[in-house]
């Protein structure tokens, strides 16, 4: 066991961290305030190939393992939230179903222009009444002729209307399992533009705010019957599999929050000064800051852990990576709530305030304890295994 | 084309700069980077690689075994190829020795442009580039802010004090960049992990690998700068603060400084 990062990922990080800070950080408030996607910032990403991060080369990605892209979305959440969101839901809940799922057509046709950069991917599983239960889900897809028609719609999905490319789930039948009826869940690929696919509600959020997070419409959406990705009936696994890898980029996403609240309130502390000298020379400061340090730590290594682990599934796989990255959501995105809330209340009055950062950060880290499985989900999924 | 582009790893003066005992600066003890002119240079070349398909940007550093470190940046940013000059015995070099030693690198190679940085961070002395053609008997451009090919030309923009001058200079030629030539051009993941593979093109030469070069021009001994003393700058005092009720009483007390200053 080596708690050393290797050469090429410590070069990694500091690219990542390099960027973060020249490209991103100076347009976080902005991206916030306005809730615009930063497109610009995104297409520099793309040119620099963190949008196909782990994506073989052979299919126009980058050929980096997990740890490396789990890095990436670490560093860019620690100054902007949003950012991290957009790279980590088009890498892990749009490239990575289709690079696992999909045929060679397949990759050819929509995972090359997504891990280029050229195009952006979203996902849609949630709907109205159907989040983390996705027998809930009413979003329908019936075979006619050589086409699929697609009805229902798809709420808060991230990317939303920015995206090009989105694998969308619905329900292609019924089946029987163990006496019951069963909805047959399948998963497809839909491309924007596609007649009777439309956007609805932009979200008004709390956090994460540049993120461009929409409603999905399909009505009577035909797409070719090549657009199915995987087998028929097997979507719900797809949405499972893909789920486990999106743990460990909203995982990463929290960890770079928490990281980058931490980071200022040390520095706040040092300077900040009551009763004739700096904050961080009393104690309850000293012992706290330790807190949220130590517990970032053991974020960042669950992370790195999850991460590392699906590395090892991806030349092995028989290897399951579901508890360790269903362990390092729960824990990041519950140290980012804690230290973020701790981090406002270090920086007192001018925590509250936008300009300085931090109660964005507090807004930012809530999500993560809600999406892409809530902390409860995660909490089953860690349980069920435990109790197996 | 064949463009070398010489670079240089040098302490990053953000991580702090530490000194030995002795006043010399402790390289080992400081964060290193690239360069930031030499990076500026890189990004010329590769931006020439980029318009110009076909041509092949080589990387050349002069250092310890660590300098390899730049290198694989260089190449995680788009170079083909890099050399690390490294031998005990071009150690201490002063820029007398250090462009003989680059010179006698680069003689080994084809190369239709060199590019180098205009001047190092650590050492300030904007020589090497100028020696390094003079040695070569290669045209010098300086302080180039832009560079463009037209055929066998290049058309360079060079800074000067007041205004600049565009040269029109048949190649070979030296160019030394300036970091405003740089864009802020980043490396790419995946170039990263290939820069540290087996097939990343690193070579590693000493001193028998260096061309027409004397014994006597190199390392310490072939040095004629020799550093008498060196010293961390002189902290100043803290200051004076002073806490005005209003605009009023500032500005009268400013004033009143500058007066007794004789600065007004």
């Amino acid at each position: 066991m080596d708690f050393q990062l290797s050469k090429e990922h410590a070069m990694a990080r500091s690219l990542f961290k390099d960027f973060a800070e020249k490209e991103v950080k100076p347009r976080a408030i902005e991206v916030d305030e306005t809730e615009e996607f930063p497109r610009d910032t995104v297409e520099k990403m793309a040119k620099y190939g963190f949008l196909g991060i782990p994506v073989p080369k052979e299919y126009g990605g980058q050929g980096c393992d997990p740890l490396t892209y789990a890095m990436c979305v670490e560093e860019l959440s620690k100054v902007c939230g949003t950012t991290g969101v957009i790279v980590s839901a088009h890498t892990s809940l749009c490239c990575d179903p289709i690079m696992t799922f999909g045929t060679e057509e397949q990759k050819q046709k929509w995972l090359v222009p997504l891990a280029k950069g050229e195009k952006l991917g979203a996902f849609g599983l949630t709907e109205p009444g159907a989040g983390t239960d996705a027998q809930g889900m009413q979003t329908k897809a019936v075979l006619d002729g050589d086409e699929w028609v697609l009805n229902g719609s798809k709420c808060f999905i991230t990317n939303g209307k920015e995206a090009d490319i989105y694998v969308i789930f619905a329900v292609s039948g019924k089946v029987e399992k163990r006496g019951k009826m069963m909805k047959e869940i399948s998963a497809y690929v839909v491309e924007k533009g596609t007649p009777g696919f439309t956007f609805g509600t932009k979200e008004n959020k709390m956090g994460i705010r540049g993120s461009s997070t929409y409603e999905l419409i399909f009505q009577d959406c035909r797409i070719p019957k090549d657009n199915l990705l995987g087998q028929q009936g097997k979507g719900f696994n797809i949405a499972m599999h893909t789920l486990d890898g999106g743990r460990i980029g909203i995982a990463a996403q929290a960890l770079g929050i928490a990281e980058g609240a931490l980071d200022r309130t040390i520095e706040y502390v040092k300077e900040r000064k009551q009763f004739g000298r700096a904050i961080g020379q009393f104690q309850n400061t000293q012992f706290q800051l330790a807190d949220m340090a130590t517990k970032t730590k053991a974020a960042q290594l669950l992370v790195y852990q999850a991460a590392m682990k699906k590395g090892e599934y991806q030349k092995d796989p028989k290897i399951s990576y579901s508890v360790e990255a269903a362990m390092a959501k729960l824990c990041a995105a519950e140290v980012a709530m804690e230290v973020t809330t701790k981090a406002v209340q270090y920086h007192g009055g001018y925590g509250y305030i936008r300009e300085y950062e931090i109660e964005r950060m507090m807004r930012d880290a809530k999500i993560t304890e809600i999406y892409e499985g809530t902390s409860e989900v995660q909490r089953m999924v860690i349980s069920s295994a435990l109790l197996k | 084309m064949k463009i070398v582009v010489c670079v240089k790893q040098v302490p990053d003066t953000k991580g702090g700069v530490k000194f030995k005992p002795d006043g010399t600066l402790d390289r080992g003890a400081m964060l290193a980077i690239m360069n930031p002119d030499d990076k500026a240079g890189l990004e010329a070349a590769l931006k020439i690689k980029n318009e110009n398909p076909g041509t092949e940007v080589t990387v050349v550093t002069m250092g310890l075994p660590k300098a390899d470190d730049v290198l694989r940046e260089a190449l995680a940013m788009g170079a083909d190829k890099a050399i690390l000059v490294t031998d005990r015995v071009l150690g201490g070099a002063d820029t007398w020795a250090t462009s003989q030693t680059l010179a006698g690198a680069i003689r080994n190679l084809d190369y239709d442009l060199v590019i180098t940085g205009r001047q190092a961070i650590d050492g300030d002395t904007a020589q090497v580039g100028p020696q390094i053609s003079e040695r070569l008997d290669l045209p010098l451009i300086s302080y180039a802010e832009d560079i463009k090919i037209d055929g066998d030309y290049v058309i360079v923009k060079r800074q000067f004090e007041d205004r600049y001058h565009m040269l029109k200079v048949k190649m070979p030629c030296l160019i030394t960049a300036l970091a405003e030539l740089g864009e802020g051009m980043y490396m790419t993941p995946g170039g990263i992990f290939d820069a540290y593979s087996d097939s990343a093109d690193v070579t590693v030469w000493g001193r028998a690998d260096l061309k027409d070069v004397s014994d006597d021009n190199l390392g310490l001994k072939g040095s004629p700068t020799q550093i008498a003393k060196a010293s961390d700058r002189v902290a100043k005092g803290a200051g004076e603060k002073v806490t005005p009720d209003s605009p009023k009483e500032a500005v009268d007390y400013i004033v009143g400084k500058l007066a007794e200053k004789h600065v007004i």
